[in-house]
């Protein structure tokens, strides 16, 4: 808990405009530690269920693939929908979050109830699959109403390097817990479980209703038309926006495009460690280390970034972000060697740190408060929808071409969304 | 805020309280570490249907009375080497592979990730391989991948994964990311072995060749293959539904003419079957009970019915007497002593 006390106040923290505190506000952090302990009991699932299913239940290797797989397309959808829920009256956004980290929570008592029936183990993800879904738009969103939209960077900086945490911590709880008990799948569940619940008492306790009451200068509910940070406080609040209305605000449409473009051209994590690994000869024991070492660096940097969006306005570090993801390709393209390695891993952990958090507090100032939910999720299952379809075709120019030129293509095709982004992005330099 | 605090450390209090609770209930339960070595009087030297017991974990041998061989995930075994697979407690999933002579002395181990999944000895005992199941953490993996190893007793060597071998299928030299190996078995020559490829969404049959380091595909759909003694057929699961509860069904192939023959189990079969001799296939199956599989056989020649041979079994593998060195392997041939209901 130091690190939640400490996070939101850093002595070197530059002057900020009048009138913006220095601490993240309360809200933000709350969410932060919701998702925190949330990601610790989802990860280790994540770290143990192909052993329980496999091992312990002996399911083959493609009934599992299929139960995992099975759910992950809808997950998009169901995104878009926790987006609509949560906009459609106010102090919906934490029941909709709460619901879905509930549903995630209760799902590890049916893993553990279903025993070996598949029927029941593929329901059991299937709810968590659904709870995850539904959570994600709205929580962001409450972030976005209850940090000023000169914050959001750091806002949002903060609660991704306390999610990353999490998900750090997770597999490890679960080893210990493996460990004390010899292999005991259904303690890590139960384990699991009631961290789960913890995160939903922390979010019942800690977030409120509805989060931008408190500082009535926290939500903006009209439009911005630029990304950048919005200048003074807002228009009078209003209902003004259905979903379908926030979403067609022009600055809104560019982030969505740019952000779809850039995420037609990214690879896909496991592709880059592939190669990471052959090119290093990497045994298979330390290949787990490569996304914990970009994770890690994601981890430190998320801050630092948020803060330079805000400073500097959110478009450049997103950009940047993916130039750093365009030199890690470059590099990869360079003779392998630990250093370039270890590069390679720091400028992805400077490309996520960059442009995850930092794309929410981009696009938000762009949403009204009413249609936020669901414009973030819009945005959201965009860039992962293109995401899907870039790591589907760089792994068909592999197996046509082969890893090198699959790769070159990769730089180049990244190269040209980033100039495109470059133009498509708003962002006059309205600087101070 | 207090009252919210107080409310919190409450709730954190009780939470992990009762999974700590939990936790040293599981340890109670379960005791301690479960992998145990094979008994002194445990050899390999009898004849008989060596397999994997579910209800221990440790090897035994039918006929033969309490399961006295190590414990182990996966088993298999021939001439003078048994291989043994075991999972390692803990996350990430390792699993250990470990080379037994004949009385169960441990001449080698491995250490490689992933969850057992096959294993399996060349008829001179000389060259093994085994296939984990490898899942890759979160943040890496969209998919499961499989991890296939070969060992080289007379050199020692070790191919931690034989992913690098170069491909081809149809003809022309193959390459992706997506190649995955599992099931590779020996030819009695201990150079050419047979094995599943699956890219691109399809299962392959592959053939290889150890010493040229290349591999060809020669048919698809083919899974776990699983050699003749007399090296003349293969028995595999093919791909036959859509239905994600029973996909498959055991066919063999000869490989004179690759003609497929399904046989009379009519149930998925998600097992590399194993030759019981010439004429029989033995492999596991789910049992009634959910969790534990049955070891069944079935005629390869597609006639007959399955029939129990083992309850609560799996990773069967028949072994015939030791052989005096000074003679050669005796042929089997025709209907052999497992293909007969039993007495």
């Amino acid at each position: 808990m130091m690190y939640l006390a400490t996070t939101g106040r850093r002595p070197d923290a530059p002057p900020h405009p009048a009138g913006v505190g220095r601490r993240v506000p309360g809200t933000v952090v709350a969410l932060g530690a919701v998702s925190l302990v949330t990601d610790v009991s989802s990860e280790m699932v994540t770290a143990v269920l192909p052993l329980y299913l496999v091992l312990g239940l002996g399911l083959s290797p493609l009934q599992f693939g299929f139960l995992d797989g099975l759910f992950n397309g809808a997950t998009a959808l169901v995104r878009l929908l926790g987006g609509r829920l949560a906009d459609r009256g106010s102090g919906r956004h934490r029941t909709v979050a709460g619901a879905g980290y509930l549903l995630s929570a209760l799902s590890r008592l049916g893993l553990l109830m279903a025993g070996g029936a598949a029927g029941g183990i593929a329901a059991a993800l299937a709810a968590d699959r659904l709870g995850k879904g539904v959570r994600t738009a709205p929580r962001d969103a409450m972030i976005t109403l209850s940090a000023p939209p000169e914050t959001l960077g750091r806002a949002f900086g903060v609660h991704r390097a306390m999610d990353t945490t999490g998900a750090l911590l997770g597999p490890l709880v679960a080893f210990v817990v493996l460990w004390a008990t010899a292999d005991a799948y259904d303690a890590v569940f139960v384990v699991s479980f009631a961290t789960g619940l913890l995160g939903v008492v922390v979010l019942g306790l800690f977030v409120p209703a509805d989060p931008s009451a408190p500082p009535p200068r926290a939500a903006s509910t009209r439009p911005v038309p630029s990304a950048l940070p919005a200048a003074g406080p807002n228009a009078a609040p209003g209902p003004t926006g259905t979903a379908a209305r926030s979403t067609a605000d022009p600055a809104f449409r560019r982030v969505v495009a740019a952000a779809a473009l850039l995420g037609t051209a990214t690879v896909g994590d496991s592709f880059l460690y592939l190669l990471l690994q052959r090119g290093l000869d990497l045994s298979a024991a330390l290949f787990p280390l490569l996304p914990l070492g970009a994770a890690a660096c994601y981890l430190l940097l998320a801050v630092p970034a948020g803060r330079i969006a805000d400073r500097a306005g959110r478009r450049i570090p997103f950009l940047l972000g993916h130039g750093a993801l365009l030199a890690a390709y470059l590099t990869l393209l360079a003779p392998p060697s630990l250093p370039t390695a270890v590069l390679i891993l720091v400028l992805l952990g400077v490309f996520y740190a960059a442009t995850d958090g930092v794309l929410m507090a981009l696009a938000a100032p762009a949403l009204p408060a009413a249609g936020r939910a669901s414009g973030l999720a819009v945005l959201q299952t965009g860039q992962a929808l293109a995401r899907l379809v870039g790591a589907a075709g760089f792994g068909a120019a592999w197996t046509w071409w082969g890893p090198r030129p699959a790769l070159v293509a990769a730089t180049l095709a990244l190269a040209t969304a980033l100039t495109a982004a470059w133009r498509i992005l708003p962002g006059r330099k309205a600087r101070r | 805020m207090k009252s919210r605090t107080v409310l919190l450390v409450l709730a954190a209090l009780v939470l992990l309280g009762g999974s700590l609770g939990y936790v040293v209930h599981a340890r109670q339960r379960d005791g301690g570490p479960q992998l145990v070595a094979a008994n002194d009087s445990f050899t390999l030297d009898q004849p008989g249907l060596y397999y994997r017991d579910n209800a221990t974990g440790r090897v035994a041998r039918s006929p033969g009375g309490e399961p006295g061989g190590p414990s182990c995930a996966r088993f298999y075994a021939a001439n003078d080497h048994a291989l043994c697979l075991r999972a390692l407690p803990g996350t990430p999933a390792r699993t250990q592979a470990v080379v037994y002579d004949r009385r169960f002395t441990e001449l080698r181990s491995v250490i490689v990730p992933g969850i057992p999944n096959r294993a399996r000895v060349s008829p001179s005992g000389q060259v093994l391989s085994w296939t984990t199941f490898a899942v890759g953490d979160s943040y890496a993996a969209d998919r499961f991948s499989t991890r296939t190893s070969i060992l080289d007793l007379r050199t020692g060597y070790l191919i931690k994964s034989v992913e690098e071998i170069p491909l081809t299928i149809g003809g022309t030299r193959y390459h992706a990311a997506d190649v995955n190996y599992w099931g590779v078995n020996f030819a009695a020559d201990d150079n050419r072995f047979y094995a599943t490829v699956s890219t691109a969404g399809r299962t392959h049959l592959v053939e290889g060749d150890l010493k040229a380091w290349s591999a060809r595909t020669l048919r698809e759909n083919v899974e776990c293959p699983s050699l003749s003694p007399d090296g003349t057929r293969i028995a595999f699961k093919k791909k036959v539904s859509a239905d994600p509860a029973a996909p498959w069904r055991l066919h063999v192939l000869d490989l004179a003419d690759l003609h497929e023959h399904p046989l009379a189990e009519t149930r998925s079969v998600d097992d590399q079957a194993a030759w019981l001799d010439d004429a029989t296939l033995a492999y596991a199956l789910p049992a009634r009970a959910g969790k534990a599989t049955d070891v069944w056989a079935t005629p390869a020649d597609g006639t007959g019915t399955p029939r129990l041979l083992l309850p609560g079994a799996s990773s069967p593998v028949a072994l015939p007497p030791p052989r005096r060195p000074d003679t050669p392997p005796a042929r089997r041939t025709g209907p052999g002593r497992w293909a007969a209901p039993p007495r």
